[in-house]
Parts: C-alpha cells; sequence; structure tokens
C-alpha cells in the first residue's frame, strides 16, 4: 500500500526543524516523512477491521509534528514508524462508509478492566495509552501497529468507527474529527447564559470552536480573533459577533464585556489588560502570546480552556492566581454531559453540528498523496492561501481500488 | 482704521495651463508639489487676509456696548447677586491655535472688567466643549489668559463643561420636532449666559454655540446623525442645513425656557501662516514666491525628511497663527450670527463656475479635533470628507458621482489618550461596514453608553466615545453623493479599513479616476488652508 510514514530520524528531525521555521510545513521535504510502499498493517486483534481512507485530513498537530515542533512530552506517547492520519473518512472492506475516532483507549488496547476515564466514556483522558496489547499511541495516526489514515489502508478498532448517513458527503465527514474536538472544547467551556466568550484564532479548531459554542451554549457575545480575510467570514459566518485582529482583542473584548481596562503604559485609554472582562476565552493558537491575551482579558474566575496544543511557552502567570482564573485544556472528546444533565458521544454530537452548520465547506482544497510536500506547505500556510482544511484525498488511488477487490 | 498693509485680493480661481507652477498640497506634517494637467484643471486660491482691526479691545468694547437684536448692552444686564456663566470655545477653535493674546481671552478679561464692576460675584467660566476632550490647564491658560485661569480655576469657577455629569445637566424641553434639549445646569440656572465665539468657518456660532457646546448626546444625537448630514447642503452654509435648523429649534426651547444669552461672535482674518516667516509662502500664489520663499520651502522640505514623525508633528503643532480680528459683534444670537456669517463670507466666499469630474484637496496636519494630538484616519476622513466637501455654498464643488482625491499620509496611529474610541471604531466599527447609516443603526448607541469611554471623558482627556461616530457621520453627505474617494499617499491599509482607494501618487490617482469619471475628467483643486469657501453657481 501506498503510505506517508514518518520515521525516527533524528538528523531529519532536526533538518525538518530547521526546514519549517523557514517556511511552514518546509519540514515534509527534508524530515522524517517519505512516501513509502508498505505493507497494510496486519490487525492487532480479533476486533480488528481494515480501512480504506477516503478522505484524511492535515491537523495542526500532524503539522507541528512534521515541521519538528512537537513537545517531547509524546515521545513516550508514540510508537515509530507510524503513518500520520487520524482526521479519517473511508471505508470499512465491506464497504460501509465510516469515520475514525482514532483515540487509541483501553478497549481497543484489549485492556480489561478499563481505567476510570474509558469506563466514564472519556475516552480521550486514557489512563493506559503505552500498554496493552498496541504499542504506543495516543490515537490512530502516531501508533506503530495501526498505521494512520495518510495511507490506502490502516487498521481499526470496531469500536473506533462510525457509520456515516448518506447525507454527509465525504467533505463533510472528513470534518467530523476536528468537530469532535471543538463540540468537546466548548461543553467543557461550561459557557454561561448571556456569557461574552473569546475564541483565539479562526484555524480549523477556531472556527469549529465558533460554530460550537453557537450550538451548545447561549453566549450573549463571541468575540473571535482572526488574521485572514476569509478566516474573518467564516468565523462572523459560523457566530462569532465580532471578528477582529490578534493586536485588537483587548480593546474588543473589553468593550463586548463593558468593563474598564487597566493600562501598563501610563496612558489613560490603553487598554493592556481588562479589569473585568470575558466569561470565557478558548485558547485555540496555545502560543505564549495567545495565551497571554487570554490571560488579560478573563473576568476574574472566568475560564480559559486550550484548545490549540501548545508546546512550550513562557508566561506571566500572576494573573492566573489574582484573579482565580480557571486555565483548563481541551484535548478530544468522549461522552460528553449536556446542560440539560444528558450524556451523548461527542462524534454523534458533531456530526450533527457538521450537517447543521454546513461545516464540510471547510474542506478548501485535496490532495493525491504524491504530492504531499504541495499538501503540507498548503496546510501549514492555509490562512494566507485563504484555505481552512487540507486534506489527502484517496479516493482516485489505484492501490485503493486494488486493496478493495482484496487482491494481493 | 488698518494695519497698513496694501489692500487684500480675493479669492481666485486659476485655470491650469502649461505655464503654471506645481501647486502646493498640503500633506499632513508635510507638503507635495503637484503639477496638475493643463487645460482641464483649475485651483482655487483663498482669499489674501482681510485687514484685522486696529484696535481689537475698543471694537470688544464697543460691541458689547452696542448689541445687534433685541438686547440690552452688557452692562445693563449685570447686577449685583445675578448668577453669571461666561461659556467659550473650545480647544477646537482656531486652526491653528493663534498667538498670544487669544481672542477669548480679550473678550472675558472685558466681559469680567464689566461683572466686576456691575458688583457681579457669582460668575463661573465654562469651556463648551460638549463631547470634545478636555482641555488641559496649558491650553485653558492660552485660551482665557493666566490673569483668567488664576482668579477662576483654582476655586473651581473655570472648568470643562461635563456633559455626562448626571447632576450637571438637565433637559430643558423639546422642540416639535421632538428633539430633547439638553443643557448645563449651571447655565440654565444663570440670570445670563454670555457665549464667547470664535467663528473661523459659517458652520460655527449662532444658536449651535449653547444648544451644542453646553449640551450632550441626549441633545446631540437629534442633530449629528446621518439623516441630518445627508440633508445638510451643506453644514457650512445655514440657510441650507438641517444641522443648524435642529439648533435652532434648540436655540428657541433654550430661550423659551428663560435662558439669557448675550452672544458674543468674533471672526478672523486668513493669516493662518504669517505674512512674514518661515510659514508665509503658504499663504501666497506659487508663481508670485520670491526666491527668498523658494528657498525658505526648500528648506522645509529637506528639513522635514530628516525629521521622524513625531518631531515633524511636535514642530507643526507648535505653530502658533497670527489670526487678526476681523470683527467682534454681540447681543441677541440670531443678529449677532447674520452679521457674523457675512464677515466670514466676505474672508472666505470664492466665485466658482460649474462644477468638477474630480475634486483634489491636500489635507494639512491639523484638523478641530486632533490640536496638540495625531490626525488619526478617521480624522483625516472628516478633514475631507467632512469639513473641506462641505466648504461650498450652492452645489457641491465635485459633480456627483464624481471622484475626490484627498492627500494624507493617513498613518494607522491612533492618540491612546484623546481617541479611544477612534481606536476601536477603527478596529471593529469599520471592519464590519463603512456605511454610515448601518453604523448609525448598529452601532452607536453601545459606544455611546460605553462606561469606560463616559469615564475617560470626564476624567482624563477622552473624546467621548460617541464622537468618531459623529465624525464618520460627518462625511456621510460626501460619501453619499461622489462615486470614489481616494487617498494619495496613505497607509494603505488604513485607507482601505475606511473603504477609499489608496494611491501612491497624484498622477496614479487620476490615472485611476478615469474609471470612475471617463478620460480626461475636469480637476479643481480646493487649496485650503488658508480657509476658502466655494460659492459655487
Amino acid at each position: 500500500m501506498k503510505a506517508l510514514q514518518f520515521r525516527r530520524n533524528l538528523p531529519r528531525y532536526a533538518a525538518a526543524r530547521l526546514a519549517g521555521s523557514l517556511t511552514p510545513g518546509g519540514g515534509a521535504g527534508v524530515g522524517p516523512l517519505r512516501l513509502a510502499d508498505l505493507e497494510p498493517p496486519a490487525p492487532p486483534g480479533p476486533d480488528w477491521v481494515r480501512v480504506l481512507p477516503r478522505l484524511s485530513g492535515i491537523c495542526g498537530s500532524d503539522l507541528a509534528t512534521i515541521d519538528g515542533r512537537s513537545a517531547r512530552y509524546f515521545e513516550p506517547l508514540v510508537s515509530f514508524p507510524f503513518v500520520p492520519g487520524h482526521e479519517v473518512v473511508g471505508d470499512r472492506e465491506d464497504g460501509t462508509r465510516v469515520v475514525l475516532e482514532p483515540v487509541l483507549g483501553c478497549v481497543s488496547r484489549n485492556l480489561a478492566p478499563t481505567c476510570r476515564s474509558c469506563a466514564d466514556g472519556r475516552l480521550g483522558n486514557c489512563e493506559h495509552t503505552t500498554f496493552g496489547d498496541l504499542e504506543p499511541g495516543i490515537q490512530t495516526g502516531s501508533c506503530h501497529d495501526t498505521g494512520g489514515g495518510w495511507a490506502t489502508a490502516f487498521s481499526a478498532h470496531s469500536s473506533q468507527l462510525h457509520p456515516v448517513d448518506d447525507a454527509l458527503d465525504d467533505e463533510a465527514a472528513v470534518m467530523v474529527e476536528p468537530t469532535a474536538c471543538a463540540v468537546h472544547a466548548a461543553l467543557l467551556a461550561d459557557i454561561p447564559d448571556d456569557a461574552v466568550v473569546t475564541v483565539l484564532g479562526s484555524g480549523t479548531l477556531g472556527l469549529l470552536t465558533i460554530a460550537a459554542a453557537r450550538a451548545f451554549a447561549a453566549p450573549r457575545t463571541i468575540v473571535a480573533t482572526a488574521k485572514y480575510p476569509t478566516q474573518r467570514r467564516l468565523a462572523a459566518e459560523l457566530g462569532a459577533d465580532l471578528v477582529v485582529g490578534p493586536g485588537e482583542v483587548r480593546r474588543a473584548v473589553r468593550r463586548a464585556a463593558g468593563t474598564r481596562a487597566v493600562s501598563t503604559s501610563g496612558d489613560d485609554g490603553a487598554v493592556d489588560r481588562l479589569s473585568g472582562g470575558a466569561d470565557v476565552v478558548v485558547d485555540c493558537v496555545g502560543s505564549s502570546a495567545s495565551l497571554t491575551d487570554a490571560l488579560a482579558v478573563t473576568r476574574p474566575r472566568g475560564r480559559i480552556v486550550l484548545v490549540g496544543m501548545p508546546g512550550s511557552v513562557s508566561l506571566e502567570l500572576t494573573p492566573l492566581w489574582h484573579r482565580e482564573v480557571e486555565l483548563v485544556g481541551a484535548y478530544t472528546y468522549g461522552t460528553e454531559t449536556l446542560p440539560d444533565g444528558t450524556t451523548a458521544r461527542t462524534f454523534d454530537l458533531a456530526t450533527g453540528l457538521v450537517q447543521e452548520a454546513g461545516l464540510g465547506r471547510l474542506v478548501s482544497a485535496t490532495y493525491p498523496l504524491s504530492r504531499y510536500r504541495e499538501a503540507l506547505e498548503h496546510a501549514a500556510a492555509a490562512g494566507p492561501r485563504g484555505a481552512v482544511k487540507v486534506a489527502f484525498d484517496l479516493r482516485g488511488e489505484k492501490e485503493r481500488e486494488r486493496l478493495m477487490e482484496g487482491t494481493p | 482704521m488698518s494695519n497698513g498693509h496694501l489692500a487684500p485680493r480675493p479669492g481666485f480661481v486659476l485655470d491650469v495651463d502649461r505655464t503654471s507652477p506645481p501647486i502646493v498640497f498640503h500633506h499632513g506634517e508635510g507638503f507635495r508639489l503637484e503639477k496638475l494637467p493643463a487645460d482641464r484643471s483649475r485651483v482655487i486660491y483663498p482669499a489674501e487676509p482681510l485687514e484685522g482691526l486696529a484696535d481689537p479691545d475698543g471694537a470688544i468694547q464697543h460691541a458689547l456696548h452696542n448689541p445687534l437684536g433685541d438686547s440690552e448692552p452688557l452692562p445693563a444686564l449685570l447686577r449685583p447677586g445675578m448668577k453669571l456663566t461666561i461659556a467659550f470655545d473650545d480647544i477646537s477653535l482656531p486652526l491653528p491655535p493663534m498667538r498670544r493674546p487669544d481672542i477669548r481671552q480679550r473678550i472675558i478679561e472685558t466681559v469680567l472688567d464689566q461683572a466686576a464692576e456691575a458688583g457681579v460675584d457669582d460668575v463661573h467660566l465654562i469651556a463648551a466643549l460638549a463631547i470634545h476632550r478636555r482641555m488641559t490647564e496649558d491650553e485653558l491658560r492660552h485660551a482665557v489668559g493666566d490673569r483668567v485661569y488664576d482668579a477662576f480655576a483654582p476655586s473651581g469657577r473655570l472648568y470643562n463643561h461635563d456633559a455626562e455629569d448626571p447632576d450637571g445637566m438637565v433637559v430643558l424641553g423639546q422642540t416639535p420636532h421632538g428633539e430633547d434639549v439638553q443643557f448645563s445646569r449651571r447655565a440654565a440656572e444663570s440670570d445670563l449666559v454670555v457665549y464667547v465665539n470664535i467663528n473661523l468657518v459659517s458652520m460655527d456660532g449662532g444658536h449651535k454655540s449653547t444648544a451644542t457646546g453646553l449640551s450632550g448626546y441626549t441633545g446631540l444625537r437629534h442633530h449629528h446623525n446621518v439623516h441630518t448630514m445627508h440633508n445638510s447642503k451643506s453644514f457650512m452654509d445655514r440657510e441650507n442645513s438641517a444641522l443648524h435648523a435642529s439648533n435652532w429649534r434648540m436655540g428657541k426651547v433654550i430661550r423659551d425656557a428663560g435662558v439669557k444669552i448675550f452672544q458674543i461672535e468674533t471672526t478672523v482674518n486668513n493669516n493662518t501662516f504669517g505674512r512674514e516667516g518661515p510659514m508665509a509662502m503658504l499663504q501666497k500664489r506659487e508663481w508670485e514666491w520670491s526666491a527668498k520663499d523658494r528657498a525658505a520651502f526648500l528648506g522645509m522640505q529637506q528639513g522635514l525628511k530628516l525629521l521622524p514623525t513625531s518631531a515633524k508633528r511636535k514642530a507643526f503643532s507648535s505653530w502658533l497663527a497670527p489670526y487678526e480680528l476681523t470683527s467682534v459683534q454681540a447681543g441677541e444670537v440670531e443678529a449677532v450670527h447674520e452679521v457674523t456669517t457675512a464677515n466670514v463670507y466676505r474672508q472666505h466666499l470664492v466665485p466658482v463656475e460649474g462644477q468638477t469630474d474630480v475634486l483634489t484637496m491636500g489635507l494639512p496636519y491639523i484638523c478641530p479635533y486632533n490640536v496638540n494630538s495625531i490626525m488619526n484616519p478617521i480624522l483625516v476622513m472628516c478633514l475631507g470628507l467632512g469639513y473641506f466637501f462641505n466648504l461650498y455654498r450652492g452645489r457641491p464643488l465635485v459633480r456627483e458621482g464624481g471622484v475626490v482625491i484627498m492627500g494624507h499620509p493617513t498613518p494607522w496611529e491612533f492618540h491612546p489618550v484623546h481617541h479611544p474610541s477612534y481606536i476601536d471604531f477603527f478596529e471593529q466599527v469599520l471592519a464590519d461596514t463603512t456605511d454610515p447609516a448601518e453604523i448609525e443603526k448598529k452601532w452607536e448607541k453601545q459606544f455611546a453608553e460605553d462606561e469606560w469611554y463616559i469615564h475617560l471623558y470626564r476624567t482624563s482627556y477622552a473624546y467621548h466615545g460617541v464622537h468618531p461616530f459623529y465624525m464618520w457621520y460627518w462625511g456621510a453627505h460626501a460619501m453619499q453623493h461622489v462615486g470614489r474617494v481616494m487617498i494619495v499617499g496613505g497607509d494603505t491599509a488604513a485607507v482601505r479599513r475606511m473603504g477609499f482607494q489608496p494611491a501612491s501618487t497624484l498622477q496614479d490617482a487620476l490615472e485611476m479616476a478615469t474609471d470612475v469619471v471617463g478620460p480626461q475628467p475636469t480637476i479643481t483643486h480646493l487649496k485650503n488652508p488658508p480657509i476658502l469657501m466655494a460659492d459655487v453657481t
């Protein structure tokens, strides 16, 4: 099968880091990623099936890996070599169209009894991601044994697969996984009615979080930051009341929250931080700058939800302490408790949101695997190039047809 | 009485031909020399400065003792035990600020002398700034003089109007049009209000002095709005200005509420840059420049090139105009204002035949709202499309669907202390829409009632939260009338944010203008300042 494989290769990793720092996505050309002809991964157990991807998205975390920007935190949580790709719509060999819920929890690792998190349906919080029958890997796409979506085939545990209704085309279906992340974040934010919510960043996750906050909460105002015109337009379409540049967020939140400002420069009228602020800030960037903004605009006892993968950041935490602000992470999904007390699988909620909000339109471009360098560069520069989600399109791969027919 | 100068020449329209020299365009804290296309361009030059009154103090005394209209002389209106309020124009007048002694000082000192003679001891002096920023101590001292400042400010009897003081404002009633007339409580409760004007342009003065200057958002919103601006053609021409009609209605309510106003209006000449000195060439016609003028201009241009923006700003801000008083009249508001307007027109009106396809203007470093401050993009728009565009009587200088080309650096820069709500307006409102009517409907109220802006207006030196909206509305008539607006030499992003088209050079702009008005358009340059008003037939 044809696959993009990421190997452990420190010199290439260093080269990717350098290239990625010069040109976003540049790590694809010089780093440990290669297009290879591999044997399809053998199913690790009896409940595992082969999946043939149709579309497989490129995520921000994938780009961080490709460009050598991933935190070392992940080193023990992955197994090399691996095939990336966890935002997948594909076909089971029986022809059933499915989306992948990529988290590899206790069930897929054949661990019994399961950990507390998995028992509660919080797969993203699984405590056994390096144990069981599988090599380490927090998700499909970082585990050697399963393969990943950037290939013409990979293995999935049947519990990971959600059949897709015909009403959802492939472009919409490939958005279900990132949408589930956003739904989880929006629900974890516990947005009070009539709240002022700030969403930092209008990349894929930021846009989806805006849509999720609108769908699953009743905020009065959503202020979003966006750098580029397409992001601005989509943020407004998906429910942001006010879309401003990243450098303008403090003033915008001040006005939306009807609060006063604190000036550290001594100039009355300057807005360095707010006296009150937003009830909830969802940081979909995860940089030192965005977290600093988040702390500057969150009201006392407000909540910051960190959705963007942060890596190492430098941060003044005094406001967190002084204003008793909560900082919580939001990683993947599982089972959600809704405001009315009922529970639902995040993927089910996400599937509904994708359909209702027409989120398939966020897929801006697709590439065959053979043009992976272009694809990754496009994804890394999605904002300035007017794109949101870039995905690999495997529907035309001859290899896939052969695998579907079951011929060697 | 004369100061001994040659008789001043009236304004003048130059038809540009191949022998015409390049024209000096103001360009913020600098200048550009522009060559206009021959045989289809014209330049409107302001009149030379009228003679100043040889004895300003004598003229002031005369006006106070010989009031116009239904009014007794000022001394007859003053009596012991009365409550007297003297309100005066704020930092927005004149432009640039004038050399000492400021006219306000001369008049206020005279009024106070007469009040003292009459035994009046309850006197308050109020800078009638409506929702402009408060004046600093230095600015107040400059306007009223040190003697007055030291006598009244320390005891709290000289202060800035506070339109957001819940105890300090009162609604006197409504006009027949349902307009709330909001007014300073101190002024309303006074036995006499003396208002001291500097009528720099024909928009200034009349009932607008008090009905606007001593009012607040509750009152202002009835005439500082898009509908009024669309129906003020122009707001420099009182007879055809909905803005003034509303103020006149309010003036009647004020009068009927028993508020007695003694109006003092003054006019100054066009001696903005001096007959002599480093800027004198700016009020001369280019072909009449002496070798000394040319050398001074070139020297100034070279010097400005070397200076950073902040230094240029400081240098220009330090310029004090040697304005001379050309008239002073006092008494009943409307009778006074009629004479004042005639005196303003005597200096400013320039007859112009026919409209133009393209109107060009070089915008200077100053407008009413950036004295000792920064000319931010919204103020650039307001100066060009608000003030300059409306400096007409009869018909706009540019035809309907024509093009306005303004020259200014238009930096994406704001004074955080003076213009905090402007920053938010620019970043948040103009990113949403540039349509004045939509802006008014969707955004105005939330800015006007923003508690932080109100706090800064009252306690710091900030324009009121709603002020940038009024600036935007000031350009509404022009935006409705013209087909395209271009800014030459401006910050591209800032120009685009306002919905205008940026151009690097005037030649580029003229080329692009042909997309709107066709090839070989007629061009008119409004050479201002010194100030002129086109009387377009």
